[in-house]
């Protein structure tokens, strides 16, 4: 009797585990895609041994929301090179690997690709996390790494050798948002309220280090956990110290919460905010508060920010290729990979060779290489790529992007 | 600091003392039947927010989502009960306690994977035009919070006090073998308790989430700080969860204003040691039972 009841129970619970999923989960209107290759004009077919690229990125886990497209991409390459006529006269073939967002699991995958598919070059990876957990290795065994992930350590702190970045790193937002807050607002107190998490605090971080230079003071500093309920009494604080500006460091949901807190407290001093914020989860979180919150970001993010006729060319191309491929447009991230193939097979086409020495040599030379997100100039000593000149400062209106410079 | 100011502490301490006040009481009924500390406490209360939300999103009327996410959470506190308490009944409150944290991780996995990793957020139940009191403001929303707080507290009196299952729920919590001789169905009170207490957290989900947005991972936080408020006002009794959830909060917004944000929970926790020590029942706690 006893165990009746309870198997009775556990169907009833997985049956309503299932409705659930099935009315809520299912929801999303089915997009149907248009069969059409954006095929090249007929070149010489690649023939010979394939350049094996291996890629790691985050396809599931915490990072999926930025790694699945990042793999679109990769695939979507891999075809696009291939029917251009490859590189080197040979036809090339990408090997990705999921690190389902686990740094252990990347270092597991980048030993597997460099010993048994001995890739020339390694594109690693979508979190900070696991992209200097591959570069211990790529450093250690002298192999070629684009990276596709912002935290400053990547580049900034040796061995930086054998390891080059595409996306604006952390660094260059803090640097963009300080000038727009110097140069066009012409304030100069500033307060600080930061996320407690390796993003916001390394950012808060930067912030101080910087400050004096940007001709800024902070009069006041705070800090939150990433899951706080109520930021009101950390407000409080800040508006006792009569900040001109408030600058927000960290990922959703803080920075919409203290949006809507400022409003409660009625602050009207100017919001600024991290590239952390450069989605439409802020948007929708925040509801009216958003409205007026400005933030440095890529220029992906508002296309019609791209002035550089090369730039915008490569842009619609990417946007198009990609949009036909996948039936919907790419993210930032997505950016970042197709910035990371691009310039990793100009460097092996320049280099007329897969050496890794070649490869480094040709990296270290590309300058002028147009992007979606700008224009890059490496060097021995610059792996970066970008500078701060190369974010926009968008401003959230009518609940969207809106350039602002 | 100005008395603006100081007024606006305590409001936010009032806002985020109501959200500990009710995730503690949540532990407090599981705690009364069975002495089990609900690990999976926070990952409840986040499971009602979820749930309103995604039925709010479905075109379900604010009011209809927060029946519904109460009672769909208290049926899965019920099935979480049957498939993963009982069976572990003979092996003692220990094992029981280890398979809610195993339960909290289920919570939060399922919930990512069903409805994503994003944070979401619901309409406020009565608009989001700030109470101006003094020099400082209030959502109506921590209104809503406070009132639903007092009503729970004070049903919950009623019934532990005046109703004779009320009694029987008591009874087992002092002696689950003394209980189960006077002919009272221990395994009544148990899956009664955890209906109780789904149907409360899934409430105060759904409260919280025009405030604070919910995000799979949000239940962690608030179990560790109504887990703190418990134990401050005292495990088991609900009018201890609230009293210990309310000075969390208050003292948590001060020590904000008076030292800074990143020192809060190092104020907040020194407070707790230091009532442990001097009050290891907590501020509101029943003398110590000894059971043998």
């Amino acid at each position: 009797m006893k165990k009746v009841s309870r198997v009775s129970l556990l169907v009833l619970v997985l049956l309503i585990g299932l409705l659930a999923v099935l009315a809520l989960g299912c929801g999303g209107e089915t997009t149907t895609t248009t069969a059409g290759e954006v095929t090249s004009t007929s070149v010489a077919q690649p023939t010979g041994e394939p350049v094996v690229i291996g890629a790691i990125v985050a396809a599931t886990g915490p990072g999926a929301a930025l790694g699945e497209q990042e793999r679109n991409v990769l695939q979507m390459m891999e075809t696009q090179i291939n029917n251009a006529g490859g590189v080197l006269g040979r036809p090339v073939k990408i090997v990705i690997e999921d690190d389902k967002s686990d740094p252990k699991e990347a270092v597991t995958a980048a030993n597997r690709l460099i010993d048994q598919e001995k890739v020339v070059a390694i594109i690693a990876a979508t979190t900070s996390s696991s992209t200097l957990a591959v570069k211990e290795i790529t450093a250690a065994k002298g192999l070629p790494q684009m990276a596709m992930a912002a935290a400053n350590a990547i580049t900034d702190t040796a061995p930086m050798e054998w390891i080059w970045r595409t996306p604006q790193k952390d660094a260059m937002a803090v640097a963009r948002a300080l000038t727009y807050i110097s140069g066009t607002l012409k304030l100069k107190k500033i307060a600080v309220l930061h996320d407690e998490n390796a993003f916001g605090s390394s950012g808060a971080a930067e912030i101080e280090k910087t400050v004096a230079s940007a001709g800024l003071e902070i009069v006041a500093k705070e800090s939150y956990k990433t899951d706080e309920t109520d930021l009101t009494a950390q407000l409080t604080k800040i508006r006792g110290a009569n900040p001109e500006v408030l600058v927000v460091w960290g990922t959703n949901p803080g920075p919409a919460l203290a949006a809507k807190n400022m409003k409660q407290l009625g602050m009207e001093i100017p919001y600024i905010g991290s590239h952390g914020i450069a989605n439409k989860t802020f948007i929708d979180l925040a509801g009216e508060a958003a409205e007026g919150v400005v933030f440095p970001a890529g220029r992906l993010l508002v296309p019609s920010s791209i002035t550089n006729p090369d730039q915008k060319a490569i842009t619609d191309l990417f946007i198009k290729q990609y949009t036909v491929d996948f039936g919907s447009s790419p993210n930032t991230f997505a950016g970042y990979a197709f910035e990371a193939i691009t310039l990793l097979v100009n460097a092996i086409s320049k280099a007329g060779s897969t050496e890794p020495a070649a490869i480094q040599t040709a990296l270290n030379a590309t300058t002028g290489f147009v992007g979606p997100d700008g224009v890059y100039n490496y060097s021995p000593t610059n792996h970066d790529g970008l500078t701060a000149e190369d974010m926009i400062i968008v401003k959230i209106q009518g609940g969207t992007w809106v350039l602002v410079e | 600091m100005s008395f603006d100011q100081f007024l606006q502490y305590i409001f936010s301490g009032i806002t985020s003392g109501a959200i500990y006040a009710l995730t503690a009481i949540g532990f407090t009924l599981v705690f009364n039947a069975t002495q089990i500390i609900n690990f999976s406490q926070g990952q409840l209360v986040m499971l009602g927010g979820m749930t309103a939300v995604a039925l709010h999103g479905a075109g379900v009327p604010l009011w209809g989502c927060f029946f519904a996410a109460v009672a769909i959470v208290a049926l899965l506190a019920v099935g979480f009960e049957r498939v993963a308490i009982r069976p572990l009944l003979r092996k003692g409150v220990l094992a029981q306690i280890i398979a809610t944290v195993g339960a909290s991780f289920v919570f939060e996995t399922a919930v990512m994977l069903i409805w994503g990793r994003d944070a979401v957020g619901l309409p406020a139940f009565s608009g989001e035009e700030p109470l101006k009191v003094g020099g400082a403001t209030i959502v109506p929303q921590t209104l809503w919070i406070v009132g639903l707080t007092l009503v729970i507290v004070v049903a919950l009196q009623f019934f532990y006090r005046r109703s004779m299952f009320g009694k029987a729920v008591r009874a087992c919590a002092v002696d689950p073998v003394a209980a189960r001789l006077q002919g009272i169905s221990y395994s009544r009170v148990v899956i009664f308790s955890f209906a109780l207490t789904g149907a409360i957290s899934a409430a105060a989900g759904v409260m919280i989430t025009p405030i604070s947005f919910m995000s799979y991972h949000s239940g962690s936080l608030l179990g560790l700080k109504g887990f703190a408020a418990a134990t401050l006002g005292g495990l088991g009794n609900p009018v201890g969860a609230v009293v210990g959830g309310f000075a969390l909060g208050i003292v948590e917004a001060l020590g904000v204003g008076v030292v800074s944000a990143g020192y809060k929970d190092a104020i907040a926790f020194v407070i707790l040691l230091l009532v442990l020590f001097l009050r290891p029942v907590g501020l509101l706690g029943a003398k110590v039972v000894v059971r043998q």
